[in-house]
């Protein structure tokens, strides 16, 4: 009698046991099916509710990534000033920093730039951004005045042998 | 959460980063263990990444444009290192070159047909010629007021061996209807936006540079596969024009009943005004006209500009100069700011559209700062202008004679 109560129970452990691991199966296979599906939702889920893993890059440190040293924005090269992150923002998802850097525009020709990029680079509506990042590139970027022609600078004299 | 999120831009920009480098997605991007750099990636020294000398210039890094110096490209023949790089999308990261091919269609083609890249290398006859690329807007930092985009200084030109088929032999093959008007190019890089949907650039010529008999589809650059960032396996190429016309990474080749209307075919892109305009003024679209043959321009390309040398001793000076369609009449030099010019030393081409070779000895009477001008004039008698020439609102053509400083002591 006692014996077979034993075995039954074990009989019970074990049916259990079996579902368990079903169970544990079906779901990984779930999980596997809905991840072959849509891996991104997949992992912005998992990212929303969990510490992920990032990669770890040495300016990926909070206080590195947006470091500002003597006035530049040290990941762009912009220059630090009132509205620099709505440009880092906006204007740098596309093509680099670089770009912006290197040209000088009046208020006219940068707003006439961001409706060429709007109309044929995808580039999105700024809204009231776009006051803001128009301002901060006439302040900081304006024209200079070059004239038809400059003198020969940062020259690098050296003795020709 | 704030700070999750900011984590989160975080990695999303490092691997938009990765993504740049490598010219795509990297799917699954968000799965990348930590510490982890994908392989192709663990050097992202550009210039290690492109084979280029570390002295060329970086002026944009998303799309990649590198500019090289004029005492760089002292070699008649220019090699990869010192090669200007200009991109108007994502590079693509993926070629499969057994299976590349390039598809012929359009308007005004007779028998629409797929050639792959060996079909073209084995069923065409191959040339090689030295061919000038110049980017439209080489000298573009100098316009007044500035004119927008990449601020090239002296360095976008490049005479390169390119060894391919001629596109003319294609044309031939696959027929063409007597109204065709261009043909426009097609290729396999992608848009910085990530808009699949969207061409970078997809330009063309006329059907009259089309027939010429230095416009290849070209498959080797100096002797070897011509490097990715120039477009591995097969770039179009048409000297003398501006360089954004000899597209890299071509896939398809369209012959159009009309003036071919890709990405930057139109507004003010590789175009300027039909008639001259104030510096500045803004011109409508329909003023503005597709620029062609580029202008004479020429180089010192030694010595490097800042050179000190003592009085009574001989300067030797050498360079290139190029014109376009044409070819180079004479260079001329001045020390004296254009008050006086002397004749230098000038070779023939290699070929039509190949850049040509001057040199002179140059003697200085006294002790003092000098600029060393150097002027081409092509075979219709036009010259470089000393000052920057007339302004368009994109800073192309700017011709203008290029000099160095020279102290004497």
């Amino acid at each position: 009698m006692e014996n077979q109560k034993k075995s039954k129970l074990h009989f019970k452990a074990k049916r259990n046991l079996f579902y368990g691991i079903g169970f544990v199966f079906v779901l990984m296979v779930g999980v596997f099916i809905y991840f072959l599906i849509d891996p991104a939702l997949f992992v912005s889920n998992a990212d929303d509710t969990e510490e992920p893993i990032y990669v770890d890059k040495p300016d990926s440190k909070e206080e590195e990534y947006n470091k500002v040293t003597n006035g530049i924005h040290v990941r762009t090269g912009l220059m630090a000033a009132d509205g620099f992150m709505t440009v880092v923002n906006n204007c740098t998802n596309c093509h680099s920093a670089k770009l912006i850097v290197q040209n000088r525009m009046n208020e006219e020709r940068w707003k006439a730039t961001i409706k060429w990029m709007q109309e044929t680079q995808n580039l999105w509506e700024l809204g009231d951004n776009e006051h803001i990042i128009v301002d901060y590139l006439v302040t900081n970027y304006p024209p200079q005045q070059k004239g038809r022609r400059q003198n020969l600078e940062n020259l690098e004299w050296y003795a020709l042998e | 959460m704030k700070l999750m999120k900011r984590r989160h831009f975080v990695k999303k920009s490092t691997l938009v980063y990765f993504s740049a480098l490598l010219g795509t997605d990297i799917i699954f991007g968000n799965l990348l263990p930590a510490n982890y750099t994908p392989l192709a990636l663990q050097d992202p020294d550009p210039f290690k990444l492109f084979h280029k000398d570390s002295q060329m210039e970086i002026l944009n890094d998303k799309p990649w444009n590198i500019e090289s110096k004029p005492y760089l490209l002292n070699d008649a023949v220019t090699p990869n290192k010192f090669m200007f790089i200009r991109n108007n999308g994502i590079i693509p990261s993926t070629i499969d070159v057994e299976n590349w091919s390039v598809h012929f269609n359009g308007e005004s083609i007779l028998n629409e047909k797929t050639f792959t890249l060996n079909e073209l290398k084995s069923n065409f006859k191959q040339y090689t010629y030295q061919l000038v690329l110049e980017c439209g807007g080489n000298g573009r930092n100098e316009f007044n007021p500035p004119a927008k985009g990449n601020q090239w200084s002296t360095g976008a030109v490049s005479c390169a061996t390119w060894t391919g088929i001629r596109l003319k032999d294609v044309l031939d093959a696959v027929g063409v209807k007597d109204d065709a008007v261009y043909i426009g190019y097609h290729a396999a890089d992608t848009h910085l936006s990530g808009d699949p949907s969207k061409e970078p650039i997809s330009r063309g010529i006329p059907m009259q540079k089309a027939y010429q008999e230095e416009t290849l589809l070209a498959f080797k650059m100096n002797g070897e596969d011509i490097p990715l960032a120039h477009g591995f396996p097969l770039r179009l190429v048409a000297g003398g024009w501006p360089a954004s016309v000899s597209g890299k990474w071509i896939n398809r080749i369209s012959i159009r009943d009309k003036v071919h209307d890709g990405a930057k075919m139109g507004g003010n892109s590789y175009r300027v005004p039909c008639k001259p305009v104030e510096p500045g003024e803004k011109v409508r679209d329909e003023d503005m006209c597709i620029i062609e043959s580029m202008p004479v321009k020429s180089l010192i390309t030694y010595p490097k500009t800042g050179a000190i040398v003592n009085l009574g001793e001989t300067l030797n000076i050498n360079g290139h100069a190029w014109a376009g369609e044409l070819e180079v009449k004479t260079v001329e030099y001045s020390i004296d700011f254009g008050a006086t010019w002397l004749k230098t030393q000038l070779k023939k081409p290699v070929n039509r559209l190949a850049w040509q070779q001057f040199s002179a000895a140059v003697k200085f009477p006294e002790k003092g700062y000098y600029e060393v001008w150097a002027k081409a004039t092509d075979l219709q008698g036009r010259s470089q202008p000393m000052i920057v020439p007339g302004w368009n609102p994109k800073g192309y053509l700017n011709n203008a004679c290029h000099r160095i400083a020279v102290k004497i002591s």
